[in-house]
């Protein structure tokens, strides 16, 4: 038989060739994101700022808790910023090297900030995903627990515990951690029920997965959009309380220090001239809280599909 | 209405009986008492301070004292610190201050913000849209540790226009950083809700037919768009009120002005449990009351709302 040779060429040449690339939801956020230019300034920034928290000790003439005596006693004459001596933001009030401190400070922010917003991710989810899948008597109790957590002046209840347990940086992470999720939890339960009615969970359902398999494998990746837009915006929440409590004093102790920290001694100085302590950190902190805000706002618009 | 806030009530007294419990077992669970000092005290003489102001009774037992005495006679105990002072004292004489800047705070951050958000939101992609998310969007990043510093830095150092801390009832001039501190980052979030709300409720069908029946702008913008674009704002109220009562510690320690914040941030660096107890549960009983405030008016705007 003669066969057109030809026609089954192109015929396997059209079935070998791969198929159409479509566009996944994925990618097209993608593509959102990166054309949204507030989006794209406040994740260089937020690069920038993290580059100066894991690198910026490596510039430091000074370490942060060395004394400079040849400043000491004139700070507002001689510690201001000067590349001269080493002390790129100036010293603070003591004579330390206030550019080693605010690497410090940015590190221990930054890192409060992510680890909350971690624990609120991996706690928020995991409880919000399993009140709402299960449902009915389960789902009221658990979220009426969060009601009554919600109504418990948290800051308050956050500071008795830094006092009565020692100001360290783990009981910090715990307090922060306690109340980070309950917003997170409320969200997720929302998107949770509609959800769980969808035919791909039906599906998993009949063919008998366990309830804790479809809400890791099928419940929690469908979340993942709104979770990350969350969690982006949790991280400068954390930010705020962590330099709240430092700024009165309850946080981070010496020689530790954070921006709350840091922006507290500038502001009890700055009357004595040394404005540079003042205005360092609260440059950073201004502009990764920014950054912060930017990056969430264009993850939401990116990943909401009420957008398009 | 009844039914629904005898309900709402039916759950905001276990959580204020939670709070104080979970106070109590912390206090026992933390290492060290309110009368651990520089020196260890004499056992005679611990034993003697713990059982005059009862620490040394059974845990359920000094929280049933606690709650009577608060229900009773509403009183909060003594001072563990201040032998002379009893934490009603300490609450009484910060109060009132706070009550005040607290009070003209938040009615600045809800009328400043609601009007902003409605004014950009008529006249949307303007200058004066572009102007209210611009001023929004900076006040974001303007907590009030950070403002207070800043206007003391511009008004008092710089221009010398107004004092920079202290307070008095009779000089306004001792209000105003303090209420700008605590009010503006509030009042940028209410006006960027107001502004979406506001913008959502224009774009409506009620709104239209309100126009088409050639009704004046004002009162479109008055009686049918107001209401409903008020909603979102009012379930932010609740949040608003709980931060700034937090955020009014910070404006104590900062400016100096003595009221309620200042006796909690001295009670926690001193370890004095009875009156951070205390704050705190006054605080949660205000929070409590003010929620379900907030979840009475929202119910009586909202007509779908049924309870």
């Amino acid at each position: 038989m003669v066969i057109d040779q030809q026609k089954m060429q192109s015929l396997s040449a059209r079935m070998v060739e791969a198929e159409v690339k479509g566009r996944s939801p994925w990618a097209d956020a993608r593509r959102r994101f990166f054309r949204n230019r507030a989006a794209m300034l406040g994740l260089t920034i937020l690069v920038l700022v993290t580059l100066f928290a894991l690198f910026g000790g490596a510039f430091a003439q000074w370490s942060n808790e060395e004394l400079d005596f040849s400043v000491m006693g004139r700070v507002a004459e001689l510690g201001a910023p000067s590349l001269a001596n080493g002390h790129y933001f100036g010293t603070d009030n003591l004579g330390r090297d206030l550019y080693a401190r605010t690497v410090q400070g940015t590190q221990i922010s930054l890192m409060v900030g992510v680890v909350g917003a971690a624990i609120a991710v991996i706690v928020g989810t995991l409880y919000g995903a399993t009140a709402g899948y299960i449902g009915g008597r389960t789902d009221q109790i658990m979220m009426r627990a969060v009601d009554i957590l919600m109504s418990i002046p948290y800051m308050f209840v956050l500071i008795l515990l830094l006092v009565m347990f020692g100001r360290s940086m783990s009981m910090l992470f715990l307090g922060i951690g306690l109340i980070s999720w309950l917003d997170m939890s409320r969200i997720v339960r929302g998107q949770t029920l509609s959800l769980k009615n969808r035919e791909f969970v039906e599906a998993a359902r009949a063919t008998g997965v366990s309830s804790f398999r479809i809400i890791i494998r099928h419940i929690v990746p469908n979340l993942l959009g709104v979770v990350a837009v969350y969690a982006t915006l949790l991280v400068p929440l954390m930010i705020l309380t962590e330099s709240f409590i430092s700024f009165l004093g309850l946080g981070v102790q010496e020689p530790l220090t954070s921006w709350g920290a840091l922006i507290s001694e500038g502001a009890g100085t700055m009357n004595y001239g040394t404005l540079w302590q003042l205005a360092f950190p609260l440059f950073f902190f201004v502009i990764t809280l920014f950054g912060f805000f930017f990056v969430g706002d264009g993850l939401r618009d990116a990943l909401d599909p009420k957008e398009r | 209405m009844f039914g629904f806030v005898l309900r709402r009530l039916a759950v905001a007294i276990p959580t204020l009986l939670l709070l104080i419990v979970f106070s109590f077992v912390l206090m026992s669970l933390a290492p060290g008492g309110p009368f651990t000092g520089e020196r260890a005290l004499p056992p005679a003489v611990l034993a003697n301070l713990e059982a005059q102001y009862g620490l040394n009774e059974p845990l359920w037992r000094q929280i049933w004292n606690y709650v009577w005495n608060i229900v009773v006679h509403f009183d909060f105990g003594p001072s563990f610190v201040y032998p002379d002072r009893s934490v009603n004292e300490l609450i009484a004489a910060g109060f009132p201050v706070t009550l005040t800047y607290g009070a003209l705070s938040f009615v600045a951050a809800v009328v400043l913000g609601v009007s902003l958000g409605v004014v950009a939101a008529i006249w949307h992609n303007s200058w004066l849209d572009y102007l209210a998310v611009g001023i929004s969007i900076g006040a974001q990043v303007l907590p009030n540790f950070v403002m207070a510093p800043l206007l003391v830095l511009v008004f008092t150092l710089w221009y010398r226009l107004l004092p920079g801390g202290g307070w008095s009832f009779n000089d306004p001039s001792f209000w105003i950083m303090p209420v700008i501190a605590l009010s503006t980052s509030y009042m940028a979030s209410i006006a960027r809700i107001t502004r979406s709300s506001m913008l959502e409720v224009l774009g409506s069908n009620h709104i239209r037919t309100a126009r088409a029946k050639g009704m004046p702008e004002h009162r479109v913008i008055l009686r049918h768009a107001l209401k409903p674009a008020m909603l979102p704002v009012i379930s932010y109220l609740g949040p608003v009120f709980v931060s700034m009562i937090t955020g009014s510690v910070v404006i104590d320690i900062y400016f100096s002005t003595g009221g309620i914040g200042k006796a909690f941030v001295d009670s926690a660096l001193n370890r004095d449990y009875a009156v951070m107890m205390g704050v705190t549960i006054l605080i949660g009983a205000l929070t409590i009351l003010f929620n379900l405030l907030v979840d009475v008016l929202y119910a009586w705007i909202d007509p779908k709302i049924r309870y």
